[in-house]
């Protein structure tokens, strides 16, 4: 009974969620501080800040959490299904379809099409990326860390990996 | 069985970095699945990402379960969203179970706050980059327009990126094709 509630807890929110895991959070916590009372919004909001400091999507995480605290091991298994489950499987089913049509003229052409609208989304993410920068740290260190950055992976071609690392590293201590 | 040990550095290297939630995590697998292993194309990736934002859902999970399965198979799938999800939901588990009685965590925020300016630099590059690559296929005629009627929708209307990237699927695949096209 308690895995069909999980289940259903991050079924909703899963598919709903347009937008990725942010837009899904209120919904997620409609579901499990509301609905079924597994947690209060303090503890929920507990969960949420640490989370976001965390690495990995935030639906993700929270999904795991919570599904373990309330049903153990299966249950973060029965919560993370329900999260990544039905927006992959039609996924699948929709890149499969082109994919299988890709050699028809107008499948070609729908790549070129979306490119445009994929330039803006990448641009509007990026500029949230640098206000939450500036917002966080001030222009200084924005400046320095994304001179410093842009170096790094354009100029010197460092592996992001490393230049992530050292970004953590920098964080942790001066900020 | 390389292909899968490739599929899951990609993908955990981008889940275990990607701090900042699901978006910082774009730049990240565009390196590892195009760059690095050479899995696909900018081309491709540019669709997967496309098409990813027209459903609901976390970015991160879409991506690695349908570029590992378009890789390795179910086993690629399957290995790529264990290697995406499992790692931050263990550190999460771990560190609510064992540090609950610590209330900041000043460090860890603080080096989540220095991953976003380069998360920010990678994203920027790969706008220019597909700004590059749009100009290449389409020309600034067919281009500019998609590219204004975007920023119109997105930017000013505030519509969804999946609406725009649906109603663009929708004209690619319904409008007929011109005779220079087929041609080509």
């Amino acid at each position: 009974m308690i895995y069909i509630q999980l289940f259903l807890a991050f079924f909703y929110p899963g598919i709903l969620g347009y937008g990725g895991g942010p837009a899904s959070i209120p919904l997620i916590e409609y579901e499990v501080v509301d609905k079924y009372g597994w947690m209060n919004t303090s503890e929920f909001s507990e969960v949420l800040a640490l989370g976001n400091s965390l690495p990995g999507p935030i639906a993700i995480k929270m999904a795991g959490y919570i599904g373990y605290e309330v049903g153990g091991v299966l249950g973060a298994i029965v919560a993370l299904f329900a999260t990544v489950g039905p927006s992959l499987v039609a996924m699948l089913i929709l890149l499969n379809i082109l994919y299988r049509y890709r050699q028809s003229p107008k499948v070609k052409r729908l790549s070129s099409f979306v490119l445009p609208a994929v330039v803006v989304l990448l641009a509007e993410l990026t500029f949230d990326f640098l206000i939450t920068s500036y917002d966080t740290m001030g222009i200084i260190y924005t400046i320095i860390l994304i001179v410093g950055a842009y170096i790094a992976l354009e100029k010197l071609k460092i592996h992001p990996v490393f230049v992530v690392m050292m970004g953590l590293i920098i964080g942790g201590i001066f900020l | 069985m390389a292909r899968q040990r490739d599929i899951f550095i990609a993908f955990f290297r981008s889940g275990m970095l990607g701090f900042g939630g699901g978006p910082s995590t774009i730049p990240l697998v565009q390196k590892e699945v195009v760059d690095t292993f050479q899995m696909m194309t900018d081309e491709e990736f540019a669709d997967v990402l496309a098409i990813g934002n027209t459903l609901p859902g976390p970015i991160i999970t879409k991506m690695a379960g349908y570029i590992g399965y378009r890789v390795g198979g179910w086993l690629g799938l399957i290995n790529a969203l264990i290697a995406a999800i499992l790692p931050s939901v263990i550190l999460m588990i771990l560190f609510l179970a064992t540090l609950k009685q610590f209330k900041d965590f000043d460090f860890v925020k603080g080096m989540s706050n220095g991953v976003i300016p380069i998360v920010a630099v990678m994203l920027g590059v790969l706008t220019w980059d597909f700004l590059k690559k749009s100009h290449k296929s389409l020309g600034w005629k067919v281009g500019g327009i998609i590219l204004c009627v975007s920023i119109v929708g997105m930017l000013i209307l505030k519509l969804h990126p999946g609406i725009i990237i649906a109603g663009l699927l929708l004209i690619a695949l319904l409008l007929p094709i011109k005779k220079e096209e087929r041609k080509e």
